[in-house]
């Protein structure tokens, strides 16, 4: 298969503009005979249904939860990046776009990061015509604060709520289509299956979570904006409900899977407190702006932290990354921290967390200061662990939280299936092998509200005259029988382990495999565990009641048996990808200092998984990555 | 910590329910609420017993999705804490702890603990939003908004849409969401295009499904966000003055009831 990126020839800054003048259009009068599905309503998919609405599609929104307001971008706390130089301080839209490469380990197509940020001012003035309340300043004027991996202050930020803002935006833009008429919502409903007609992507199965009614749904594209994978972990930032199943399904009818091994641990969360733990919560990345981080340099020291004098303390990414500090990226902080905690360093009951310290922040700038910027951040902390941030300083462990792979899609954001478009964290497309701070909702709306309205007319303007296909097609009729039948056996096995249970053990599994640091003999162990997890699970699960009305566990069950073939396709392209770069870090491939060592001229292209049959290996496809813009270099930070 | 939980079982909307006891022998003090209901449940489910359903996603206090009233207080004995973020500290061994649904009129039990909230879309849909057509929207810092309207309209905007509110009202009233909603929006400069139109069309929105605010305050006790009663009192006074401000483009009909 050759994987044709669509990316448009030309000088970089004239890539984006030039297409969009020579995408095929559809005429508003035209858009209402087209039908358009959009799976997901987080940022991506909210913000595209309300866009598509609004210019005159039918559009179809589904969402899991009971309210389209309740997806996961809610919960994403810093910021969203834009490159607007408010600050005056030597940004651009070529900065971002380098800073956005160079943090990805280059690993991104350049014409899809340069789009990215030449959009991002857009998305603020969107925003805040919409009434997203941002941070501002007493002259009236938006604030902005820093973020990891950039020398510039261009994040934008409505308290510690950024994401909940933003999707509010995003969900009252969608709500105002669905009073108009052009947008119809199902909620609490599931994706459960992609259906092909003639080779291109004709519509989907879903399963009424309340009912448990199975439907088709058909329509001229299918938009997928339905979130990361990063729960195929179990422990991880994400929400309980979120969850692979749609773009899983999608893979298995034929949509190409690109680079799943590039998974990003969030240096800044709580640390474990026990086996009953069921997610991990995030620490804003904002935090790392006034925050200092170290452990002792005793690793034996059990004071109180208080009680430690600063000669005994090691604020180790000061030391070893003196230029970038505290806020060097993600994946550099969350190696560095395991490195620490891995030597006996770490802190708290069980050792296994660093100290993110905010005395000499309070010392300078005030605690009133310090509870304007984070408050919320502070309380939430002090109601998880007891301890009050203020006074003691938190203890911060990474965490599985973002996933940079995604189905693969090209410059338009169509994956390798006509008519199937993937949006947001869903496809692979911008964050290259490592996502910068304040990037998810920048890239989301970018998606959403500009990029795909812009492209997918590039496709319909082809299908003008058709219908949309029959929804009581065989195709559909076969699809909802699929479904029918997978419910119907995970009812049956009646073993002895609930769907929780087999989803711990695939977590562990892969965090301690294929989380911070991967080699060749740790994927092999784990793809052997998985092979082995996934048959116990289809012959010991157990899930009470019935198929139709609300089953948690049911759903729950469908959701795992989806997680345990992405975890081995996860290790398998962790171990095909033979170097470390971002995300991925293979101890096999490591400078002297413990530093990534990428591969540039073996492992630079997208690797896209090609789905072979359960329970086999996938066929690897290759998208050769080139740069004509910015060298790669050895990422440095110091 | 040992405790005892009585839990609303009800298999659907139109079966009665009723309370069933459960006994937890083994609560730890730093788990969630949730956690601690989860544990309960995987142990329903080895005895052959249906787990407790309850709605829950973010875990972070944020999605809103979660909501329990335990012990009679939606969200907890904790102020400004959802379920989600409620801990087991707050709680000693031996308690007796009852956990029930959201009960409002406007919110029917789907199952267990899990409620219809979707009344609260169709009050935003009425007009909970700025209509700014995406790609029309002029350069962000072209408007300045005063820090202080811009921090309070963010006070409003931070409510989460979880019910508590609601169904800590002995009315089943749901003016502390609504108001949050045209609060944030009729503070700002962007809002205010449809400042008078809004108002009106998200309050008789509401009516159509909710009780009636008589001023109990109860609201803002169990809100986990701690918006302010206040965004009611001037919902009511903006309700109002749309009604008048401009009669000849408002209903008259409508206009006579209010």
């Amino acid at each position: 298969m050759k994987l044709e990126s669509r990316a448009p020839t030309g000088p970089l800054a004239e890539k984006w503009s030039n297409h969009r003048f020579n995408v095929k259009l559809v005429a508003p009068q035209n858009r209402r005979k087209f039908d358009i599905i959009v799976v997901g309503t987080g940022l991506a998919g909210a913000s595209a249904a309300a866009t598509l609405g609004e210019a005159g599609y039918n559009v179809k929104s589904f969402c899991f939860q009971d309210s389209p307001r309740r997806a996961h971008s809610i919960a994403a706390q810093g910021g969203i990046n834009a490159a607007k130089n408010y600050r005056n301080d030597g940004d651009s839209v070529h900065r971002l776009f380098y800073d956005t490469i160079k943090g990805g380990d280059y690993r991104a197509r350049e014409a899809n990061v340069h789009r990215l940020a030449e959009i991002s001012v857009q998305i603020i003035d969107q925003c805040v015509a919409q009434g997203v309340p941002f941070a501002r300043e007493y002259s009236g004027l938006l604030d902005n604060r820093s973020f990891g991996g950039a020398q510039v202050s261009r994040t934008f930020y409505a308290r510690g709520q950024t994401g909940q803002q933003l999707e509010l935006g995003a969900y009252q833009a969608l709500a105002r289509q669905v009073e108009a008429g052009t947008v119809d919502l199902y909620a609490r409903h599931e994706m459960l299956e992609l259906v092909i007609n003639e080779g291109r992507a004709a519509g989907i199965v879903v399963r009424d979570l309340v009912t448990g009614e199975v439907t088709s749904h058909s329509a001229h594209a299918v938009v997928l904006a339905t979130g990361g994978y990063t729960n195929v972990f179990f422990l991880s930032t994400g929400a309980k409900g979120c969850n692979a199943t749609a773009i899983w399904r999608a893979h298995r009818k034929g949509a190409l899977f690109a680079n799943p091994c590039y998974t990003q641990i969030h240096p800044t969360c709580i640390p474990v407190s026990g086996d009953y733990q069921s997610k991990l919560t995030l620490m804003s990345e904002s935090l790392r702006n006034d925050g200092r981080i170290w452990v002792p340099r005793n690793p034996d020291d059990r004071r109180n932290p208080g009680a430690i004098p600063e000669a005994e303390r090691d604020y180790y990414l000061e030391r070893i990354y003196p230029s970038f500090a505290n806020l060097v990226p993600r994946d550099v902080a969350s190696r560095a921290a395991k490195r620490m905690v891995d030597a006996g360093f770490g802190v708290g009951e069980l050792k296994n967390g660093v100290y993110l310290d905010f005395g000499t922040a309070i010392g300078r700038l005030g605690r009133a200061t310090i509870e304007a910027r984070y408050g919320n951040l502070f309380d939430m902390y002090a109601n998880i662990t007891g301890e009050d941030p203020y006074v003691v300083p938190m203890r911060i462990y990474p965490a599985p939280h973002y996933t940079m792979g995604g189905l693969w899609v090209d410059y338009n954001l169509m994956s390798n299936v006509p008519g199937l478009y993937v949006i947001g964290e869903a496809n692979f497309s911008d964050h290259g092998a490592n996502r910068l701070g304040a990037s998810a909702l920048m890239q989301g709306l970018a998606d959403g509200y500009f990029v795909l309205p812009a492209t997918i007319s590039e496709y319909l303007a082809g299908q003008l005259g058709q219908p949309a296909p029959d929804p009581g097609g065989a195709a559909f009729k076969e699809a909802e029988s699929a479904v029918r039948e997978r419910v119907g056996k995970l009812l049956g096995i009646r073993g002895s382990r609930s769907a929780d249970w087999f989803h711990r053990k695939l977590g562990r599994t892969l965090w301690e495999h294929c989380g911070m640091g991967r080699n060749a003999e740790g994927l092999k162990a784990a793809l052997a565990e998985i092979g082995a997890l996934r048959e116990e699970f289809w012959n010991d699960l157990r899930v009470l009641g019935d198929g139709d009305s609300l089953n948690q566990s049911l759903e729950k069950a469908g959701r795992v048996a989806d997680f345990m073939e992405l975890g081995e396709l996860l290790c398998q392209d962790a171990l095909h990808r033979e170097e470390s770069c971002g995300g991925h870090f293979r101890e096999e491939h490591q400078t002297p200092d413990g530093e990534a060592l990428r591969d540039d001229e073996n492992f630079a292209y997208v690797a896209a998984w090609e789905f072979k049959g359960e329970g086999k290996p996938a066929e690897l496809h290759k998208e050769e990555l080139e740069f004509e813009y910015v060298h790669p270099s050895q990422r440095s930070y110091k | 910590m040992r405790l005892t939980l009585k839990v609303w079982r009800q298999k659907g909307p139109s079966d009665e329910g009723r309370f069933e006891t459960y006994d937890v022998p083994d609560a730890n003090e730093h788990m969630s609420f949730l956690e601690m209901l989860d544990v309960v449940n995987e142990n329903l489910l080895a005895g052959n017993r249906d787990p407790i359903a309850f709605d829950h996603d973010c875990r972070e206090g944020i999605c809103g999705m979660c909501g329990i009233v335990i012990d009679g207080r939606p969200h907890g004995p904790k102020k400004n804490t959802t379920t989600c973020q409620l801990h087991m500290r707050n709680f000693k061994d031996g308690d007796v702890i009852t956990v029930e649904p959201w009960r409002a009129n406007a919110f029917p039990v789907v199952k267990d603990l899990v409620v219809n909230r979707s009344a609260f879309d169709r009050i935003i849909e009425a007009g909970g939003y700025v209509s700014a057509a995406t790609g029309s929207a002029p350069e962000a810092n072209s408007l300045p908004v005063p820090k202080a309207d811009a921090d309070l309209a963010m006070d409003a905007a931070a409510c989460i849409g979880c019910g508590a509110c609601v169904a800590a009202c002995p009315n089943g009233a749901a003016q502390l969401f609504t108001s949050a909603k045209v609060g944030h929006l009729g503070l700002l400069p962007q809002g205010q295009a449809e400042r008078w139109s809004r108002v009106v069309a998200m309050v008789e929105r509401m009516e159509e499904f909710f009780g009636s605010c008589t001023n109990y305050g109860e609201c803002e006790q169990a809100c986990p966000k701690g918006i302010s009663i206040n965004f009611i009192a001037r919902m009511n006074r903006e309700y109002l003055k749309a009604k008048f401000k401009d009669s000849r483009k408002l209903d008259r009909g409508t206009l006579g009831d209010a």
